[in-house]
């Protein structure tokens, strides 16, 4: 039997969503098993306690809700971008869904390792990448975090353990397992969050690499960030599964598995931790489970976003399931946040997304020089290996 | 009035007349039925050919595509779509081992008539995991086919005769051509009453007497725009042959073409090494080595993987410009 993590959290997890989807669209869009919805028991407050969320000052607690709106002003403002025509090519935005990168990231050392898809400008901000670099790259600029190599789907920042920025759906899955295995191996206490699609759970790669990470003991932790829909299809036409939802799958695997409500950076944080210390004490690995919600399309050319999802069902997630509202209304109540303190926020998140546009624009396109830097260390370092042989055929 | 029609709906008219021809035909792929499919290909054809004819597939390459490939040895004829052709990187045992080899190892007792189609170019700023051209790789094992239409008439043929064919046929578009309108004759202007080009054959798409620009795909695009600038500029007479079918190749028309003018290039946006100018030059070499007035060249994208940046992923693929540049200096 696999581990199943916080027995009370199907139950809040499920009402959670009952009551949020009205009867039309349940068929098409179901992030749990249709169980009766149970009563919402306090469970925010629950996860709240939790010692990882007991601990948190009211400045750190600011300070999650300041990550999750700069990240939503950084998307807004590149949206903007794409829409003048300034940014080509493919832009997923990460608006509505803040609270999983920011959430689970802030719990990580020195060891720890991330790794992510092409939705992967949150996590490259959560990591403490700057906005001008993730600016500049989307743009195509010389000054962007992979000097405009890489683009929206392909940031890095190994100096931050941030590995990626991955295009190619599930492709990072089996590295996720191996930055894991190479923390192991050179006896560090760490792991390495990879973080995935519900759509992404149906790629071959994906199982294998369950396999090993639980075959081998490796810290890794998966995070579905289970945002209902892979492009146009919901997880009802895409993917089998039990009952219990899509992370039960690691029961096959023997392996633990848990479902968190990303409305709540607190019940993230509270759930991922757990996840965590098995990495790091255990060096067992773990799948979880995290329900969220993409505000917009799937990139910004999915003309259809608001055909295979109700209008309703936006603006019902909109409204309802937005963990930066969520969080404001709770440090509101909670009496260390006003409504002027958060508009200042914004406020500063926004300039601070308009001063990474105006680096961006202002910043060169890169050379054509530099199209055959980077594909070889030996060529790049001049080494003998690098002048032994011939490594470009071109003209 | 001749009748133009985009790309795209030449492909996609290619398919209702299949599924129309028979009942085995079925599409499969990631949003190709409720979405109307990524790029559009298939708009219209769920709502009318309905659930078992279309099929809206998980992102799950590998299994998809050898699950048609194994539908396929009972008959199945599946079209299945890649919403790039990068993604076939995932379903490469499937598509290289699987296919291209089952026929040959059951000594002819088995057949996998599948058809794998998407879009297959880089030059649209979606860096590199998504920009790749494997024509080539796929074109060197036997067993499977390859084609690249270039324009919406060997669209549409060749679509037709891709699905009819009894064995894999790995069919490269790109989204760069889809929005382009061809001229297209409606099947009651066609004398067998339906549009069929054959699998392997080239066509001369510019006649010229001076040089042979030979490409396959976009790059005939590229090939014909540098053929006008070298009439009207430099008063070479240039001949564009279009491949259509990598494998199996026309060498025919291509040998016919390099008696006639004596040079060659060959432009292609596949990468260089082992590309496919590397064995078309190498034919031309062993078979008209005595007609050459020149070495015969190759014009590729650039040898790197493709470059985020629109301003120098530009630069990576083959020019007007640059096939002008080079043609004159063999001129
Ligand atoms: C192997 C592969 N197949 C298809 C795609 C095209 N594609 C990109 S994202 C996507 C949907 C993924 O959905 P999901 O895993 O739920 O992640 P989300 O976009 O919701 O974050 C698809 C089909 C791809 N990039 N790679
Ligand atoms: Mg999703």
């Amino acid at each position: 039997m696999g581990i199943k993590l916080s027995e009370n959290c199907d139950s809040k997890f499920q009402s959670a969503y009952i009551t949020l989807l009205s009867a039309p669209f349940q068929h098409r869009f179901i992030f749990s098993h249709r169980m009766a919805a149970k009563t919402k028991t306090s469970a925010q407050t629950d996860h709240k306690e939790a010692a990882i969320n007991a601990s948190l000052s009211k400045e750190d607690k600011l300070d999650l809700l300041r990550e999750m709106v700069r990240i939503r002003k950084f998307e807004q403002t590149s949206l903007k971008h794409y829409l003048n025509g300034s940014i080509g090519g493919f832009l997923h935005l990460y608006i509505g869904q803040e609270s999983v990168a920011v959430g689970s990231i802030s719990l990580l050392g020195d060891d720890d390792h991330v790794i992510t898809a092409y939705r992967d400008h949150g996590h490259a901000l959560a990591v403490g990448m700057g906005m001008d670099e993730c600016m500049a790259e989307v743009f195509g600029k010389a000054t962007g975090c992979s000097k405009g190599k890489g683009g929206s789907m392909h940031y890095f920042a190994p100096d931050k353990n941030y590995w990626g920025g991955h295009g190619i759906v599930g492709g990072q899955t089996p590295l996720g397992a191996g930055l894991a295995y190479a923390v192991k191996y050179q006896g560090k206490k760490g792991c390495c969050l990879c973080y995935l699609g519900d759509g992404a759970i149906n790629q071959g790669a994906f199982h294998e690499a369950l396999n090993l990470a639980a075959l081998w003991d490796l810290p890794v932790i998966y995070i579905i960030e289970n945002n209902g829909y892979s492009m146009g299809t919901s997880q009802a036409r895409s993917s089998a599964f039990p009952e219990e939802g899509l992370a039960a799958r690691a029961e096959g695997y023997n392996m633990a598995w848990d479902k968190i409500d990303g409305v709540s950076i607190y019940e993230i944080r509270a759930g991922v931790q757990k996840a965590v210390e098995r990495a790091h004490n255990e060096s067992k690995p773990t799948l979880l489970e995290i329900a969220t919600y993409r505000h917009k399309g799937h990139s910004v050319a999915d003309a259809n976003a608001e055909k295979y999802r109700t209008k309703e069902e936006i603006k019902t997630y909109m409204d309802k399931h937005d963990p930066i509202q969520f969080m404001k209304d709770d440090l509101i109540a909670e009496g260390i946040l006003t409504e002027e303190d958060f508009k200042a926020m914004n406020q500063e998140a926004q300039k601070e997304a308009n001063d990474a546009a105006d680096f961006a624009i202002k910043s060169p396109f890169p050379e054509e020089s530099e199209i055959f830097d980077d594909i070889y260390w030996e060529v790049d370092n001049n080494t003998e290996a690098g002048r032994t042989g011939r490594h470009f055929f071109h003209g | 009035m001749p009748r133009q029609i985009t790309y795209r709906e030449a492909l996609r008219e290619g398919l209702d007349e299949e599924l129309a021809h028979d009942d085995n035909v079925v599409i499969i792929g990631e949003e190709v039925a409720e979405y109307n499919g990524a790029y559009k290909v298939t708009e219209g054809l769920w709502e009318k050919w309905g659930d078992k004819r279309l099929v809206d597939a998980p992102i799950s390459e590998a299994g998809f595509i050898g699950m048609g490939i194994g539908a396929s040895m009972l008959g199945i004829r599946p079209v299945m779509e890649l919403m790039f052709y990068s993604f076939a990187y995932v379903a490469f045992d499937q598509m290289m081992n699987n296919a291209a080899t089952c026929r040959y190892m059951s000594g002819g007792l088995v057949n996998c008539p599948i058809v794998v189609r998407g879009p297959a170019n880089g030059g649209t700023n979606v860096g590199a995991t998504h920009s790749h051209t494997p024509e080539n790789i796929f074109a060197n094992m036997p067993g499977l086919k390859v084609v690249s239409p270039s324009d919406a008439y060997d669209a549409k043929g060749l679509i037709k005769s891709a699905i009819r064919d009894n064995d894999p046929v790995y069919f490269m578009e790109s989204t760069v051509l889809y929005g382009q309108t061809a001229e297209v004759p409606s099947n009651d202007e066609l004398e067998d009453g339906e549009l069929l080009v054959p699998i392997g054959r080239a066509k001369v798409k510019r006649e010229g007497t001076d040089i042979s620009l030979i490409a396959h795909g976009r790059a005939v695009i590229t090939s014909l725009e540098a053929a006008e600038i070298l009439a009207e500029k430099h008063n070479i007479n240039a001949e564009v042959v279009d491949l259509r079918s990598i494998r199996p190749l026309d060498e025919q028309t291509i040998m016919e073409s390099v008696r006639k003018t004596h040079r060659a290039i060959y432009i292609e946006e596949n990468k260089p090494f082992c590309g496919v100018g590397a064995q078309i030059s190498s034919m031309i070499m062993e078979q008209a080595f005595d007609d050459l007035d020149a070495p015969v060249l190759r014009i590729t994208s650039a040898d790197a993987p493709a470059f985020y940046s629109p301003p120098i992923e530009k630069l990576q693929l083959p020019q007007a410009d640059e096939i002008v540049e080079r043609a004159l200096s063999i001129c």
